[in-house]
């Protein structure tokens, strides 16, 4: 699509792709939408992504409007076809929480199925083609659309720092703050290499939200880059690299969200053992 | 790649997913599914019973069928013996009956056969004296030969 006029308009398109509509205060002190990647940078911390925030909150209500719709009208008979949908993603959420879980919590499963689907859900823009939606945008007078909002690292650290936040919560109402910092201070050596226990655990402990993060905006952000590299090739030959990554890329979508999933009854499942030390 | 506030939108939008999901999505579908798992297996173990029950139906019935012809061959051999007791009684009352009427008969005939000596003694007698009438020739006192005949007749 942009690869009339060479290299740095190339490059130029990608940086438009990996830009996102970003809203915050100017350096002049008025309040708009981002022009630039430098305009982005100077905004700082107080602005937000609006396409990811957008696409991520349509995405998640969509989901809940639609499981709503057949948890209101929920049948104990012969289940419809909606209802069959919700109820397998249910069930295969539930039994991966009853193979991991051990403990009795009436959060858990709604916290996997939520972050299941949204994240599912999510990953899937990725299929849309890349161009497809900011070239419509662009006509309307958006400058940047990104549409895929777990390639923003806003978004997956959003996540994985909820799941972070829930596992410190659990760790301590389970153990006592005495206990989970006994856990974090006696672990591997015992009560004499304390300090080095410390760290160990430190480490082991923030390193959780790090990588289950960075894990699903690494994948998606460069299977969404391999998307892009892909459309800078002439029209004609773009379906031979595109139609295989993107079959390849469904199991992907599919895995991170697992893994996200997994990761986080993991975790939580850690933060509700109580160890006898 | 900025972190910004968008990161703090997702961890709200996501805490109100969570919370939606806990209380309006959650429970109801898995409150349904346990339920409907529950109603199949009491389905499954209704059908299994039933099939014990037909078994047991069917092992009763057999069990009836065998015991009520026992009884009826019981019965038809009981019949078949009274019957034999009954004609046997009936031939002991015609062989009985039979007898008593020859006895009968006998006691008939022989006091047929007095009478009719009784009859003829006195015919004989009567014969007798008109007999001596005639070879005497002479008129005897009647009282007083009869007298003599009349031994003579009982003699007979």
């Amino acid at each position: 699509m942009a690869s009339e006029s060479g290299a740095n308009s190339s490059g130029e398109y990608i940086a438009h792709h990996l830009t996102n509509l970003t809203f915050g205060q100017h350096t002049d002190g008025t309040w708009g939408i981002a022009r630039s990647g430098e305009e982005i940078a100077r905004m700082g911390f107080w602005s937000i992504n609006l396409d990811s925030i957008g696409f991520s909150v349509v995405l998640g209500a969509v989901f809940m409007a639609l499981s709503w719709a057949v948890a209101r009208r929920v049948t104990t008979g012969v289940p419809g076809r909606r209802q069959n949908l919700i109820e397998i993603t249910v069930e295969f959420v539930n039994n991966n929480i009853k193979s991991m879980f051990s403990h009795e919590s009436k959060m858990i499963g709604p916290l996997a199925l939520t972050i299941f689907v949204w994240v599912l859900l999510m990953n899937t823009m990725d299929l849309v083609p890349v161009d497809f939606i900011p070239a419509l945008a662009q006509m309307a007078g958006v400058p940047y659309l990104k549409v895929v909002p777990s390639t923003d690292v806003n978004v997956t650290m959003g996540l994985a720092l909820s799941v972070f936040a829930l596992v410190l919560f659990y760790s301590v109402k389970q153990k006592g703050l005495g206990g989970f910092a006994a856990e974090l201070s006696f672990h591997p050596f015992g009560k004499l290499g304390l300090p080095v226990n410390l760290i160990l655990e430190s480490v082991t402990l923030l390193a959780k939200p790090l990588s289950l993060g960075l894990r699903l905006f690494g994948n998606l952000y460069a299977g969404e880059m391999i998307f892009i590299l892909i459309a800078l090739l002439p029209w004609w030959g773009q379906w031979a690299l595109s139609v295989p990554w993107a079959i390849f890329h469904i199991l992907i979508i599919f895995l991170q969200a697992f893994i996200f999933m997994v990761l986080t009854i993991v975790y939580l499942s850690a933060a509700f053992a109580v160890e006898e030390h | 790649m900025n972190i910004n506030l968008t990161i703090i939108g997702q961890v709200i939008s996501f805490a109100i997913f969570v919370w939606f999901c806990a209380k309006y999505v959650w429970p109801p579908i898995t409150n349904a599914m346990e339920e409907r798992e529950k109603k199949i297996a009491d389905g499954l173990a209704a059908a299994d019973r039933a099939v014990r029950d037909l078994e047991l139906a069917q092992d009763k019935a057999t069990d009836q069928l065998r015991q009520a012809k026992q009884e009826a061959a019981g019965i038809i051999e009981l019949a078949r013996k009274q019957a034999g007791v009954v004609i046997e009684e009936a031939k002991q009352k015609a062989r009985e009956e039979g007898e008593r009427l020859l006895v009968a008969a006998e006691a008939e005939i022989e006091r047929e056969f007095n009478r009719a000596k009784e009859e003829l003694r006195g015919k004989v007698a009567q014969l007798a004296i008109a007999g001596a009438e005639q070879i005497l020739q002479r008129s005897v006192g009647e009282a007083a030969n009869s007298e003599l005949v009349d031994s003579l007749a009982a003699r007979l």
